[in-house]
């Protein structure tokens, strides 16, 4: 008997069917549960709900967070800021609406007892920055864990979701999506009436700057690996801004937090002769980028950009003065406390090559490029807007709904519309289950139809890696070396190399050209055929081998995307060698892509950015 | 840093297995004690640490960056709603540390069911809004362009 043959499929029904419990999916399962009292609402997640997701390890803030009832902020005021800092390029109508609502999701968190710190005189939460405020967060994921447990009919944990499936006889409707057990194999099979994605962004697209034993020391979680896209990409939705990954700068190696350090304790970087260079190359970058360089604050693609102008002279490393800040204990702890709650492994590097900060700064780096959508970046889906704000062409029926009927996005997924981090993520949750719920009520006589042929097909796809180990192993006496197999882990190898030298990785000092671009496509789209010979000798590396899949489906939207936009706009991130300018006469819109499952080709265009707030 | 587990006090409990968000860490069965299956895919989380009831994992920092002799432990308590760490330099000093990680009661938090529904499935109003904001509407965008 073979394999396959051998996993016992299962299905499930369900109204409303939420893929990832991270930040998103959480508050998707809360909102569904609040407005669709009686429906099913199970949530499948690919690890455990209770530390899943970019935020197992903690958060040491909350990134996002108006204060209207303090009046501290206006929704317009966040949309303006994060138009800045995207260099022109958001989706304003998504911003606004995550703008208007975040503050009931982290009023919410401290209800359910997220110790959010308070500026004593005032009685307000503390502030990081403008938008940030500062918490105890070591247990941000079980408490929202928590909450989506109290809410869900069902949770799956170890069930990692492969495919979407869409309707047999409704071609552009979703029906449900499919998957297998982690743990037994099972081959799971969801049905649905709306569905909401909520996978994450990616790491490891990119060749990490770490090696060997370190590789697992990426700023983005390792397990971020991009089903997000993959799944909608497959099954033709609309993408947007995929050319947009994202380049942090972070103390070296550990990739230690440095929101703590320069917006509270107002640590200042300098190159290794002790000058500031932040703003040093403004007239060159004014020449290039246009007036973006004048906003306040200074985009991050930009401060990343001075940096690595200086690194490129010569003049690094780049150090963070913390010794010139870390004066009393209670700033000490603020800035230890950054790592404890959400990066460990800096205090491990600093402890191991013995550099306390209040003593030595510590050296900055620019990370590998990572693929999200709620960071100061914005790859993603394509999504309607709020019925009460967007225009016309963003707007089609149901907020945050993907070009497919009944498919929404929340968090990382969703394109166009950076800064939301957690709490926003979380907020963009509910927004889509909320709208979920409604499509549901609108859609009552909907009974999801999957096409049992389509199944049979999938399930063989999804177990064949262990299929392709068990037929191939005798063929070599031992070791990793096969002529017939490709393991993951050597498909992820080779995916990060093609990315980072042709794609503008931090190998090529993040430049790429068309010239470059166009064989880097082309090398993935062997990747991309030899996937199907990808070997698993367990289930284990059944997850890692559809985690590569997921993976180099994203990496080719990414190259596309970035080899049609003809300019360089947000350098830092990427340049372009042969557009080295920002061009907004022709580029101020945004990328589109779809794939067409049918025809298998990509078609890419531009969008239009429409202004709302001014 | 990855983790490792001290073969003297993994009961094989497999708890640390069930938390992993990278499933790397896998019971060998000739030993019957966890080990880390993929030490490259480790993010260091601790969330493996804080699950051990035996207290049998720690981490050794990264052998391509790191150091040895040194170390980072942590002591999580729910109950208490309380983390501490103590932080171990190569050169003997040592840092310590300790966090509040919750106010309420873990388990604590309600079902939305427990709520009444306000506002209505076709208006803009999240659970619990507008009250829970502290302002009397949700914002609408002025000058919205049609
Ligand atoms: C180091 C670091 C520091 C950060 N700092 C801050 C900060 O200070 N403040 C802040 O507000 N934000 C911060 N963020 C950002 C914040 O964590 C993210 O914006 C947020 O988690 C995104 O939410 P999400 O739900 O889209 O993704 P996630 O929270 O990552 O959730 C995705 C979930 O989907 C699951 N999944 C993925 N693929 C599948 C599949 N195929 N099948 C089933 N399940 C799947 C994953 O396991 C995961 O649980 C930080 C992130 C990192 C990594
Ligand atoms: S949780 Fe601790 S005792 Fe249990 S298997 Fe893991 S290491 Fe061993
Ligand atoms: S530290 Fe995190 S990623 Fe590493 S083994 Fe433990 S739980 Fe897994």
């Amino acid at each position: 008997m073979s394999v396959r043959s051998s996993k016992s499929t299962r299905y499930v029904d369900s109204d409303v069917l939420i893929i990832g419990g991270g930040m998103a999916g959480c508050g998707a399962a809360y909102e569904a549960r609040y407005w669709g009292r009686k429906l099913k609402i199970v949530l499948v997640e690919k690890a455990n709900i209770e530390r899943s997701g970019a935020v197992a390890m903690g958060l040491s803030a909350i990134n996002l967070f108006l204060g209207l009832k303090w009046n501290e902020n206006k929704p317009e005021d966040f949309v303006k800021y994060a138009r800045n800092d995207l260099m022109g390029l958001i989706r304003e109508d998504l911003l606004y609406d995550i703008a208007r609502h975040v503050d009931s999701t982290v009023h919410l968190f401290e209800e359910w007892g997220l110790p959010i710190i308070k500026d004593e005189s005032t009685g307000h939460y503390k502030r990081e920055g403008r938008w940030q405020v500062l918490i105890h967060g070591e247990s941000f994921k079980p408490i929202v864990a928590e909450a989506a447990q109290k809410s869900a009919t069902e949770i799956y944990n170890r069930v990692m979701i492969t495919h979407l499936l869409l309707d047999k006889d409704e071609p552009n409707k979703i029906a449900g999506a499919a998957g297998f057990s982690v743990r037994d194999g099972t081959f799971y099979v969801f049905r649905a009436k709306a569905v909401i994605v909520a996978s994450g962004g990616a790491s490891h697209i990119f060749r990490p700057r770490s090696v060997g034993e370190g590789a697992g020391r990426t700023w983005y979680s390792p397990w971020s690996n991009g089903s997000a896209y993959a799944l909608l990409i497959k099954v033709g939705a609309e993408m947007t801004q995929m050319e947009n990954r994202l380049v942090v700068t972070r103390f070296k190696d550990g990739y230690g937090p440095v929101g703590a350090w320069f917006l509270a304790l107002k640590a200042v970087a300098k190159n290794a002769y002790g000058e500031e260079y932040e703003r040093k190359y403004i007239d060159e970058q004014r020449k290039l980028y246009g007036n973006y360089v004048d906003s306040r604050p200074f985009p991050t693609c930009l401060r990343n950009d001075s940096m690595l102008r200086e690194i490129k002279a010569g003049r690094g490393p780049i150090l963070m003065h913390t010794e010139e800040v870390l004066n009393t204990k209670e700033k000490e702890d603020e800035g230890w406390e950054d790592f404890l709650d959400m990066t460990v492994s800096q205090s491990i590097v600093w402890a191991s090559q013995n550099i306390d900060p209040k003593y030595r700064p510590p050296e900055l780096q620019a990370s590998e490029p990572y693929v999200m959508g709620s960071h100061a970046t914005c790859a993603g889906a394509w999504v309607s807007g709020p019925e009460d704000v967007a225009p016309n062409e963003y707007f089609w029926g149901y907020n945050r709904m993907t070009t497919i009927d009944g498919l929404f996005g929340a968090g990382d997924t969703v394109g166009a519309s950076a800064h939301k981090f957690s709490s926003g993520s979380f907020t963009e949750g509910r927004i889509a289950a909320k709208a979920a719920v409604k499509y549901i009520q609108d859609h009552k006589d909907y009974a999801p139809n999957v096409d049992d042929q389509y199944i049979k097909k999938i399930k063989s796809e999804v177990f064949r890696p262990l299929e392709t180990y068990e037929i191939y192993k005798n063929v070599i006496v031992r070791g990793s070396v096969s002529p017939a197999y490709l393991y993951p882990n050597q498909g992820v190898l080779r995916l990060e190399k093609i990315m980072d030298e042709y794609c503008g990785g931090w190998g090529q000092f993040y430049i790429t050209n068309s010239v470059l671009l166009n064989r880097g496509v082309e090398l993935l789209e062997m990747l991309r055929e030899d996937l199907s010979k990808v070997a698993a000798e367990n289930l284990h590396q059944l997850q890692r081998a559809w985690e590569l899949d997921h993976r180099v489906w994203t990496a080719e939207a990414v190259i596309r995307h970035t080899l049609y936009r003809e300019e360089t706009r947000w350098p830092g991130y990427y340049y372009r060698s042969d557009f080295p300018a920002l061009d907004d006469q022709n580029w101020h819109v945004f990328v589109n892509s779809r794939y067409n499952p049918n025809k298998g080709e990509w078609s890419v265009t531009k969008k239009s950015m429409i202004n709302l707030v001014v | 840093m990855p983790s490792f587990i001290y073969v003297a006090s993994c009961d094989g409990c497999g708890q640390c297995v069930d938390i992993c968000p990278s499933d790397i860490l896998h019971i060998d069965r000739t030993m019957r004690r966890a080990y880390n299956a993929e030490p490259d895919y480790c993010w260091e989380c601790y969330s493996c640490v804080k699950a051990c009831p035996q207290n049998a994992v720690d981490m050794r920092g990264y052998a391509d960056i790191c150091p040895l002799d040194h170390s980072v432990t942590v002591t999580r308590k729910p109950e208490e709603g309380k983390i501490s760490w103590k932080v171990k330099y190569r050169d003997g000093q040592t840092k310590e540390f300790t966090f509040p990680i919750r106010t309420t009661k873990f388990g604590s938090i309600k079902s939305p069911l427990e709520f009444e529904i306000k506002g209505h499935i076709d208006d803009q109003l999240l659970s619990h809004e507008p009250e829970i904001m502290g302002i009397i509407g949700v914002p609408v965008l002025r000058g919205k362009v049609q």
